[in-house]
């Protein structure tokens, strides 16, 4: 038997539950929300640090607190969801098989949104040899042993990967009790938010290693300790600066992948910088009805900024709906030097439009220039720029001549 | 109570002659110190059917490894692993490998292997778009399984139909009464009139434990790394490169698992330990080089795991002579039968070395027919699995195939035992997902200590306040 839904959402967590309420108040009746855990929220669940809703709030609110906020509203609004179920299949037609408890279930929707996340790199991501024993954690795994299952990996921590969920895990695992040796990070500069460098390391004095990394992992049974080395300018380990730390738990903070696994299988074509679907400013991706938000998209730092474009994702899905189509792109967007990547690639309608982009390296006093062809349509100075902070424009384009490319570049 | 036969090693080994035996009316026991079977080279393989090309005609090895390769579409249909038929290709990059291709055709072709011919490029092409080379030598009945799954199907077949199974056992010593053999384990003692040694690679240390000094294994590691599923479609069949003298295994290749991932290794070291099992940052770069002069789309990324195996070598570092299983009953020591060397292609003559063993047996014990003997394992099909939960989404595994991997008929408790019965965390998220789920389901099911695979290997340290407690 097959279900019928006008729009289907991919997703339950913040990224997905403001998609489906921003649908619905634009006259969406009948929403279908999928989501694989058994409660909604995704990834904030398990986030019991505050730091949320700063921007739309205006207050500092805890994972759970930010998201039950929006799975009130997604009550509220009497939109169907299935937890516990997880979608295996998505086809170009808009059609997906799930999988729950109750057997599996075909549904096909005029327009899907997909919010599915993302998840972490791995061990073998970052290619650390060495010995497979108990002890090595992804730091994601471990927040979610701790927070939610109330189990403890392990007493003495080395982490590795200066990214947010790495720091906020640095200090988790300080104010439970155990020792954190060290943040190691191959980068001469942290990965995560400056604000989560403060408050979670030099408050805590956890020391952070810049330009290090882990380089072995020894121990049988249980992680006995790893080696760690100094990283030259090119990324290669300097030799003579190996040495050996004791601990029993090596947790990974080595970054995040857009989850597209299904979107690639739909044909979804995917932007190699981003790891997540090419999409226009309205978050359309290349089969027209297919949407994408959050951070199956580009991984956010900041769930506010992540609320507030889902939330247009879900009306642009509405309009798509009612109109039975939309337009095709335009224009595209590309990541010039010292840009790792732009969101949205692609342009479909003339107007204002934000662009989301991150910087390379760090830096000072930079210029950000945004091109349309050969023309300069923008230029700002930053005073200060940083990879972990997103950077958000508007350029305002009041016409579009095809083929024209919008270029950002920092100068 | 004495048992007619011990088995030491619950590797394929171990356990193809376990189950092999359990045709007969005898008392049969298996030991392994680990807490599950396939944790030695059976479970860290390249997990390939060999025909026996690469092995000199004529020899103990060459005849089992043909032999057994025969045995195996029936003996995986009975015990429900999967099997398949993929073809091997040698590939030849330079001109100067052409004349070694011929000379591997004409050897095969004494060994009796029929399906081999040579292809040229444009057939190369054919057959593998995506693959570097100027010609190949092509063997279309080399086939693919699941090594570990065979490992476990063979214990499992064993214990219902009567062997016993003790893991965490380790034999410690062995001593001559007057007509049996009493083994001295960590964990109780044992007696019995036949003593199996299929102990890998600590072989030769059995073996001196019962006095017997003639052999020594030179532990050599292969390293491997595995490719994610979505590269499955880059290649159809299994791809070597021309083997190179003297190099202690057969050159690192690409080949397709029973799973959909790619495995490229092993690579050849000799190394002091036996149960080392490292990878190391040389060798996993050297697997990245090597393998991109075969297959060039290879991209970093879709690496999901790396391990490694150690072969138990009869012939000594920087020797490439051809050494020989060695199995027998040793003339010394009646009821002693040793299996030393059991290196590649160890797997796919384990059916035919069960059989082989067995006849060595029945030179002194009674073989009855056990008329209980059942061929087939009890496996639900994947199909009837699929619609439910799914616990792990890579592999796509329902908390069904999980609960039932908890529950083994062997007992053994780890995530790994989980892992190597329903792939439930071996997919390219490598447990991300999966592990709390795991979790959850064990602790609902006991309050055993979770370990990642065995003792020693706990996977917590308490609850989460306890470290505060305590200080
Ligand atoms: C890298 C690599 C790739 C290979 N690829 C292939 C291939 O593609 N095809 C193929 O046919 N073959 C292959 N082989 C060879 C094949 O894996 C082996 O020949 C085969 O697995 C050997 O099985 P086994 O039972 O003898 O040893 P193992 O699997 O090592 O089993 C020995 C068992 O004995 C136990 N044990 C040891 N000492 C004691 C003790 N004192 N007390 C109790 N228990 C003990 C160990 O715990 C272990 O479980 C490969 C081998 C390696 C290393």
């Amino acid at each position: 038997m097959q279900l019928k839904r006008e729009l289907m959402v991919i997703g339950g967590g913040p990224a997905g539950l403001a998609a489906a309420v921003a649908a619905r108040r634009a006259g969406v009746r009948d929403i279908l929300l999928i989501e694989r855990e058994d409660c909604l929220g995704g990834i904030l669940n398990q986030c019991i640090h505050n730091g949320f809703g700063r921007e739309i709030f205006k207050e500092s609110l805890t994972g759970p607190e930010y998201a039950q906020i929006f799975i009130e509203q997604v009550q509220l609004s009497d939109i169907e969801c299935w937890t516990g179920t997880l979608v295996t299949e998505l086809t170009a037609g808009k059609r997906i098989i799930a999988a729950n408890s109750r057997g599996l279930h075909r549904i096909c929707a005029q327009a899907v949104i997909l919010s599915m996340g993302c998840r972490e790199r791995t061990r073998a991501a970052v290619d650390i040899p060495g010995t497979r024993p108990a002890g090595i954690y992804t730091a994601g795994v471990a927040q979610n042993f701790i927070n939610l299952r109330n189990l403890m990996p392990g007493k003495r921590f080395i982490i590795l990967g200066s990214g947010d969920i790495g720091l906020i895990m640095a200090r988790r695992l300080t104010l439970e009790g155990a020792e954190v040796l060290g943040v190691l990070e191959k980068l001469p500069y942290p990965g995560g938010l400056p604000r989560n460098i403060t408050q979670c390391l030099e408050d805590f004095n956890i020391p952070l290693y810049l330009k290090h990394t882990v380089t072995d992992i020894h121990g049988k049974h249980r992680v006995s300790g790893v080696s760690i080395a100094k990283v030259g300018p090119r990324g290669g380990i300097l030799p003579g600066t190996t040495r050996k730390l004791a601990c029993d738990t090596l947790l990974l903070s080595v970054g995040l992948i857009p989850e597209n696994e299904l979107s690639k299988a739909a044909g979804i074509k995917l932007d190699r910088l981003t790891g997540g679907p090419l999409v226009d400013e309205t978050g359309q991706t290349n089969i027209p009805g297919i949407y994408a938000c959050g951070n199956v998209l580009h991984v956010y730092d900041i769930v506010d900024q992540l609320t507030k474009e889902a939330e247009a994702v879900g009306r642009a899905a509405a309009c798509y709906i009612k109109a039975g189509q939309s337009q095709l792109p335009l224009l595209r967007v590309q990541a010039g030097s010292g840009i790792k990547y732009v969101v949205p690639q692609q342009i479909s309608a003339p107007g204002k439009r934000l662009l989301s982009f991150r910087v390379d390296t760090p830096g000072q006093n930079k210029y950000i220039v945004i091109k349309s062809g050969r023309k300069i349509i923008k230029r700002q100075i930053k005073q200060r720029v940083n990879p972990p902070e997103l950077i958000q424009l508007e350029v305002n384009l009041p016409e579009l001549s095809p083929g024209n490319i919008i270029k950002v570049e920092l100068k | 109570m004495d048992y007619d036969v011990i088995i030491v090693g619950g590797g394929v080994v171990g356990c193809a002659i376990a189950r092999e035996l359990s045709r007969y009316r005898l008392n049969l026991l298996l030991l392994d110190k680990e807490h599950d079977v396939a944790r030695g080279a059976s479970g860290r393989n390249s997990g390939v059917v060999h025909s026996g090309v690469q092995v000199p005609p004529g020899s103990l090895k060459a005849k089992l490894n043909i032999a057994g390769s025969k045995q195996f579409p029936k003996l995986c249909r009975e015990l429900g692993v999967p099997w398949r038929r993929v073809g091997k290709l040698i590939v030849a990059q330079h001109k100067s490998e052409l004349a070694k291709l011929t000379q591997m055709l004409g050897t095969g072709k004494k060994s009796g292997i029929a399906d081999l011919k040579l292809l040229d490029k444009p057939q190369l092409k054919q057959l593998e778009p995506h693959i570097n080379g100027i010609a190949a030598l092509y063997s279309q009945g080399e086939a693919i399984f699941s090594p570990y799954m065979l490992n476990i199907a063979l214990a499992e077949n064993a214990k219902q139909n009567g062997v016993h199974i003790k893991l965490n056992t380790r034999v410690v010593g062995i001593k001559r009464l007057e007509n049996k053999f009493k083994l001295a384990t960590d964990n109780g003692s044992y007696t019995s009139r036949y003593v199996v040694n299929s102990a890998g690679v600590w072989a030769d240390k059995l073996a001196q434990m019962a006095g017997i000094t003639g052999y020594r294994i030179y532990p050599c590691r292969g390293e491997y790394r595995v490719l994610d599923k979505a590269c499955a479609k880059m290649i159809n069949s299994m791809v070597y490169p021309v083997p190179v003298a003297g190099y202690g295994g057969l050159g690192i290749h690409l080949t397709p698992t029973i799973d959909g991932n790619i495995l490229i290794g092993p690579s050849a070291e000799y190394v002091k330990g036996r149960e080392d099992y490292r990878t190391t940052g040389p060798v996993l770069n050297k697997l990245y080089r090597e393998a991109l002069q075969l297959l060039p789309a290879i991209d970093r990324r879709d690496f999901i795991a790396a391990y490694a195996g150690i072969r138990s070598k009869l012939c000594r570092p920087g020797s490439s002579r051809f050494t020989d299983f060695m199995i027998c009953e040793e003339p010394k020591l009646k009821g002693f039968i040793n299996l030393v060397g059991i290196e590649s292609p160890g797997l796919s003559a384990a059916p035919a070395i069960a059989k082989h063993v067995g006849k060595l047996i029945a030179k002194g014990l009674k073989l009855a027919p056990n008329p209980d003997f059942n061929p087939r394992r009890k496996v639900e099909t994947r199909l009837d699995n699929l619609s439910g939960e799914l616990v792990c989404r890579c592999e796509q595994v329902t908390r069904r195939e999980v609960l039932a991997a908890i529950n083994n008929p062997l007992g053994a408790s780890s995530l790994s035992a989980i892992k190597y019965r329903c792939r439930a965390g071996m997919g390219r998220c490598q447990g991300g997902y999966c592990l709390p789920r795991i979790v959850d389901m064990l602790r609902e099911t006991s309050n055993e200590e979770i370990t990642f695979h065995g003792p020693g290997s706990h996977m917590f340290i308490g609850a989460t306040k306890e470290l505060l407690k305590c200080s």
